[in-house]
């Protein structure tokens, strides 16, 4: 049954409370638990660290927001700490990597095929490939440095072959804004699904320029930097398609929604009950937090929230494996380029100048992409698995 | 490229700073803890939290009826398949990761170049075909036993954390080869025991079989581990003497 987000109030923000003890729990289990909790879990800990950041940009605006603002931010800190400390210790930081990009491919896929807007529907499909290549690359990367499978991460439900070579997606700013949709007539799904991958791009930027510097050998030190330029490409691209004439308190209104919806969405498939009871948890909070920004914005913007919000939640965030919509995406796609905020077929259409020369400079000295996947087939158990049976 | 052991800046200890570290020590003594009690709270919370955790993971029953029934799961007498598949898992990460090991040191080698009674290529080469034909090896015994080789199973997953400091160690250019084959010490010292629990294993399961093909691996482990102890003695009598003289393979 759908939730009536207008009616159901949740948990008010003066009851929202937690202990050390409390945030900090037995994390879900990196071998037994399905890829799709950890897949939920990385994607909340974007969204809510997405509310973080939109928070203190806010706060830096709007004086009279800075106390509301910074109330709901500290629930939503240790809201973040209790989805993020889920992730287990066993699970490095090359294998949470893997995740990231399952999540950028699964669940942009579910939002592409979701997209009421053909030209966003464009620009997710467009992310995917790019995605998609990455979890490649990185994939090669843990076969050769550390003999791993990416599989024993995505548990078949993700296929691990080329996309969009990243070698090529380094793009000109010029290229990378996109066209954004109007606040005024966009339906409200748009804007939810804009800010899920918004979010869901930023924290896998913040994550590879984190654990970069962390690995020594220089291959993986040099694939992380090339990657987490194209995540920032991403976040350029994705936050270029939101309506930057929505008012402060219009854009807070909305990332409470879309955490709502999220939460929402997660417990509507979540296998782990130890985790689904997190997710109704911190899905009633959110309501809380709803009713408090909508009261806020009545106020401040003297308008009524169903104006923007939608009565019910739009259909949920679908949880599985979209390998056949990836394929035709992968099938029909490949050769688009982006120029401007259009997108064109490469084989009819030169890019732009400044990307071209942009991206010639960057591969001067070679692509660590391409190096790493040198002749990289993905092989049950290991490249090595095939070699030592040749 | 220097060696690690000439002398140099070093800032991390006390004596480089001695009127800033006095100041620091006199601090310290005279500063009052705000919690009383000492460390063996942390004891506690860590007891806290051992008590209510759940097993890492499992290992899954094999990948089917059929195949566990052909290959001879049954003829594990009198032992919990689950042990043996358990510890198969975990060589069989280890070899696969260590084959890599070795090829991160080859490239390191190759640039280095190694010293007197230091190893020679052609060593690192066979050792990593070794590490190879293990892991194939392991593969092989858990298809036969009718279990899934791609499973990571708790043991290895655990094994798999473990390397990563010797992987970070290995791969990392501005560390010298003996470094590096510290490091792989580590790892050959852990593979030698390991094989030695599989052998006991097998002939403990009746896998007579096995345990033959497993007593080889344990002989080529052997060697590698006597290897790696010598060329690091090599290195460090020469190392003492003024640096040993490091000649490149090219």
């Amino acid at each position: 049954m759908a939730l009536d987000i207008m009616k159901e109030k949740g948990v008010p923000l003066d009851r929202q409370h937690f202990s050390w003890r409390d945030m900090v729990r037995v994390p879900f289990s990196k071998l037994d638990d399905d890829a799709f909790t950890r897949v939920r879990v990385i994607l909340m800990n974007g969204i809510e660290s997405e509310a973080i950041r939109f928070s203190h940009a806010s706060s830096r605006m709007n004086k009279d927001l800075r106390l509301p603002l910074a109330k709901v931010r500290r629930v939503e800190q240790h809201q973040q700490t209790m989805v993020n400390w889920l992730l287990p210790p066993d699970q490095s930081p090359l294998e949470t990597t893997i995740a990231y990009e399952q999540v950028a491919v699964e669940v942009t896929a579910s939002v592409a095929a979701h997209e009421p807007d053909p030209y966003l529907q464009q620009v997710y499909r467009y992310g995917l490939l790019e995605d998609f290549d990455h979890l490649y690359r990185y994939s090669a990367l843990m076969d050769r440095i550390e003999g791993k499978d990416a599989n024993n991460i995505l548990q078949s439900y993700t296929d691990i072959v080329p996309g969009r070579p990243t070698a090529e997606e380094h793009r000109a700013p010029e290229d990378e804004l996109r066209t954004w949709y109007d606040r005024k007539t966009a339906a409200p799904i748009t804007k939810l699904n804009a800010l899920t991958i918004m979010a869901g791009e930023y924290q896998t930027h913040d994550y590879y320029m984190h654990v970069g510097p962390f690995f020594a050998d220089p291959v993986a030190r040099q694939l992380y930097a090339e990657i987490a330029s194209i995540e920032e490409q991403h976040v350029t691209q994705y936050e270029s398609i939101a309506d930057p004439d929505e008012t402060w308190m219009e854009k807070w209104l909305l990332h409470e929604a879309t955490e709502v919806y999220n939460y929402y969405s997660c417990l509507q498939t979540e296998s782990n009950p130890r985790i689904k009871e997190i997710w109704q948890r911190l899905c009633d909070y959110e309501l809380g937090h709803l009713h408090f920004v909508m009261d806020l914005y009545k106020q401040v913007d003297k308008r009524d929230p169903a104006e923007i919000l939608p009565a019910t939640l739009p259909e949920p965030i679908k949880y599985e494996s979209h390998r056949d919509y990836v394929r035709e995406v992968l099938s029909k796609e490949m050769n688009l380029r982006a120029v401007g905020h259009r997108f064109v077929d490469g084989a009819k259409e030169k890019e732009s100048d400044a990307t071209l020369a942009y991206r010639k400079h960057l591969n001067t000295h070679g692509s660590p992409s391409d190096m790493v996947a040198a002749g990289y087939r993905w092989y049950t158990g290991t490249e090595l698995g095939k070699l030592a049976r040749a | 490229m220097g060696q690690a052991t000439d002398l140099g800046m070093n800032r991390t200890g006390i004596g480089m700073a001695p009127r800033l570290s006095e100041a620091m020590i006199r601090d310290a003594e005279i500063s009052i803890p705000t919690s009383g009690g000492d460390g063996r709270q942390i004891e506690r919370l860590r007891r806290e939290y051992v008590h209510n955790a759940p097993p890492i993971g499992s290992t899954p029953p094999p990948a089917t009826v059929k195949g566990a029934a052909k290959a001879g799961m049954q003829m594990l007498k009198g032992q919990r398949p689950s042990v043996f598949l358990d510890k198969l898992g975990e060589r069989l990460a280890f070899e696969r990761t260590g084959t890599r090991l070795y090829e991160a040191l080859i490239a390191k080698f190759d640039e280095l170049g190694s010293w007197d009674q230091g190893p020679t290529r052609d060593e690192l080469v066979t050792f990593h075909n070794e590490e190879l034909a293990h892991f194939e090896m392991v593969r092989e015994a858990i298809e036969s036993l009718g279990g899934d080789p791609t499973v990571v199973t708790p043991s290895a997953d655990v094994t798999g954390v473990t390397a990563m400091g010797l992987l970070q160690v290995i791969t990392d250019p501005r560390t010298s080869l003996t470094h590096s084959l510290d490091a792989l010490l580590i790892a050959e010292l852990a593979d030698n025991d390991g094989w030695q629990m599989l052998i006991r294993l097998a002939d403990a399961s009746g896998q007579s079989a096995l345990s033959r093909r497993f007593q080889q691996a344990l002989t080529d482990e052997d060697r590698h581990l006597r290897s790696v102890r010598a060329w690091l003695n090599a290195e460090m009598a020469q190392d003492l003497k003024g640096g040993p003289h490091t000649r490149k393979p090219h």
